[in-house]
């Protein structure tokens, strides 16, 4: 009796602890972004980009990085979702059930999800050199969305997986093709943990610096073909910080700022107007 | 009394991987008629009801063997289009199961996926449905609200309208009172009363009492046989085989 209640206890302390040493350790990246950040954050630096001498502390900003970004985390997620629809779905209504394929191919894309990310580049980068293309916005969309597929197809495998058989049964009982079945039910039904796995995903994508240092290279102008290079976020916030200039350093912070706070508005912007399409789910 | 047949089944037998779930099942099931399938948990009654519209078929290992005909045709024969089968058939399930989208959309899917795209038509249709099911006065001002918000026993009515829409006609229902309160559990089974007249129903229930109110045809299983089958009146009253016997008088549950 008295041992079940000190474990009680235990635990409970456990839980408290580890909540909070989460979120605090989120709270003080939040923070200390912000402070470092906030007094370098000019207008400027969101709508120009790096003139001469900006990485020696003069004049200009991060936008051919901020519109970089979008496009290539932008690119890769569409891509991805492409993908990644298609394999979930082949899954959880056109394969058998327990089928020992299925089953291997969610082991590959598990171990795929852990693949460090300058794998996935340098992989994108040998494929880029058999094709002979250069470094491009092309090749980083590619090697971005080879990279942010496994979590985002696993993550929706994982809710598609939740929606029960009896609904798909109704689905067919009423004459529906397969196609159908997954198009006008299932995809509706798993719509807010779909969204969420494109989101987490998004959110890898956009913040990896590692799979575009070599895939998507870098520029200071803004990109405007997929056969350009194209700057980014994280790069810029690396360049920057690797500058022995205290002022320059600052604005890395600024950067990361202006990333972090992109990564909040298109979240919440995905869940608004994904709204109306989710209210019907069966809970 | 005279039944004409709709559904004739011959010798079928399905099997699970090892396990059969149905042994050489042999019965014509009446038309316009509520058929009941009674008999002990596991016995087979969903498998047969769900041979009926081939729901089986995507079950993992199933080995089918035999015929079902309806109106004639082998449903399990070559050439048979599934899609079209399975519209000739509405199904109730045991809990029901309305689809992620408005009350309308719910009743509208099966018409659109068959052709329909008039919005008059479509209105009319999810109308004449809902009062079908008599569901109409309850959810006329809020048709475009999530069906999920229903409760239990205006979802399995959502349900009926929804199959009925697609113009079947024969209704399956898999205990399709087994979650809904008395009261709506009475209204859903004097709805099937007032179906028969134009449909052929087949219910699979494990309430006894349901099967007497409602039933004009029994069909009683146990451990994937057929045991026996015939006018209700008949195997309630006279039992022919000592385990329907046992059945209806509570011994074998
Ligand atoms: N998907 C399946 N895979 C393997 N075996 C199954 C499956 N579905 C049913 N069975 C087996 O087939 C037999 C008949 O099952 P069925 O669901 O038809 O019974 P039932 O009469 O409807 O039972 P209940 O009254 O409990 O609903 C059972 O022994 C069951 O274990
Ligand atoms: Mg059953």
């Amino acid at each position: 009796m008295k041992l079940r209640f000190v474990e009680e206890k235990f635990f409970n302390l456990l839980m408290v602890v580890s909540t909070v040493l989460i979120v605090a350790s989120l709270v003080a990246i939040l923070v200390t972004v912000f402070i470092k950040g906030l007094p370098a954050l000019r207008l400027s630096m969101i709508t120009q980009v790096p003139k001469g001498g900006f990485y020696l502390g003069k004049e200009g900003g991060i936008l051919n990085a901020i519109l970089g970004s979008l496009y290539l985390a932008g690119g890769a997620t569409v891509l991805a979702i492409f993908i990644s629809l298609p394999i979930v779905i082949y899954f959880n209504v056109y394969a058998p059930e327990r089928s020992v394929f299925v089953n291997l191919c969610r082991f590959s894309l598990d171990v795929l999800w852990g693949v460090p990310s300058i794998v996935f580049g340098a992989f994108g980068f040998t494929i880029m050199l058999f094709f002979g293309l250069r470094a491009s916005l092309l090749g980083g969309i590619i090697a971005v969305a080879l990279l942010i597929l496994p979590v985002m197809s696993r993550a929706m495998d994982e809710v598609v997986k939740m929606v029960p058989r009896g609904l798909l049964e109704a689905s067919y009982s009423l004459g529906a093709t397969k196609l159908e079945t997954s198009v006008k039910v299932v995809v509706r039904q798993a719509l807010p943990g779909i969204l969420t796995a494109v989101l987490v995903a998004f959110g890898r994508g956009i913040g990896d610096a590692a799979s575009v240092i070599f895939t998507a290279g870098f520029t200071d102008s803004i990109p405007i073909s997929l056969m350009r290079p194209a700057a980014t976020l994280p790069l810029a916030i690396f360049f920057q910080l690797g500058t022995p200039f205290p002022e320059v350093q600052e604005r890395a912070y600024a950067s990361a700022l202006v990333l972090t706070f992109m990564i909040l508005v298109i979240s919440i912007a995905a869940r608004l107007l994904t709204k109306s399409f989710t209210k019907h789910v069966i809970k | 009394m005279e039944y004409k047949t709709h559904i004739r089944v011959r010798n079928l037998s399905v099997s699970y991987g090892k396990e059969q779930a149905l042994k050489n099942v042999t019965v014509d099931l009446p038309e316009k008629k509520i058929t009941a399938i009674i008999g002990p948990s596991g016995c087979g009654k969903t498998t047969l009801l769900k041979s009926f519209n081939r729901l089986i078929d995507s079950i993992d290992g199933i080995k089918v063997q035999g015929e079902v005909y309806l109106n004639g045709d082998n449903i399990y024969g070559p050439g048979i289009d599934v899609t079209h089968l399975r519209k000739k058939m509405g199904l109730l399930s045991q809990r029901p199961h309305p689809l992620p989208m408005s009350i309308y959309d719910n009743v509208a899917y099966g018409p659109r996926i068959h052709g329909i795209r008039k919005k008059r038509r479509l209105n009319e249709i999810v109308e004449h449905y809902l009062r079908e099911s008599s569901l109409w006065d309850e959810v006329k001002d809020r048709l475009h609200t999530p069906a999920s918000r229903l409760s239990v026993g205006q979802q399995q009515k959502l349900c009926l309208a929804r199959g009925l829409a697609v113009e079947p006609q024969i209704i399956l229902g898999d205990e399709p009172t087994s979650a809904l309160d008395p009261n709506a559990s009475q209204r859903i089974e004097k709805k099937f009363l007032q179906l028969k007249e134009k449909y052929t129903i087949i219910i699979v229930t494990h309430i006894l009492r349901q099967a007497m109110r409602l039933a004009d045809y029994v069909v009683f299983m146990y451990l994937g046989e057929l045991i026996e089958h015939g006018p209700a009146q008949r195997v309630f009253k006279e039992p022919q085989e000592e385990l329907t016997r046992g059945y209806i008088k509570g011994v074998i549950i």
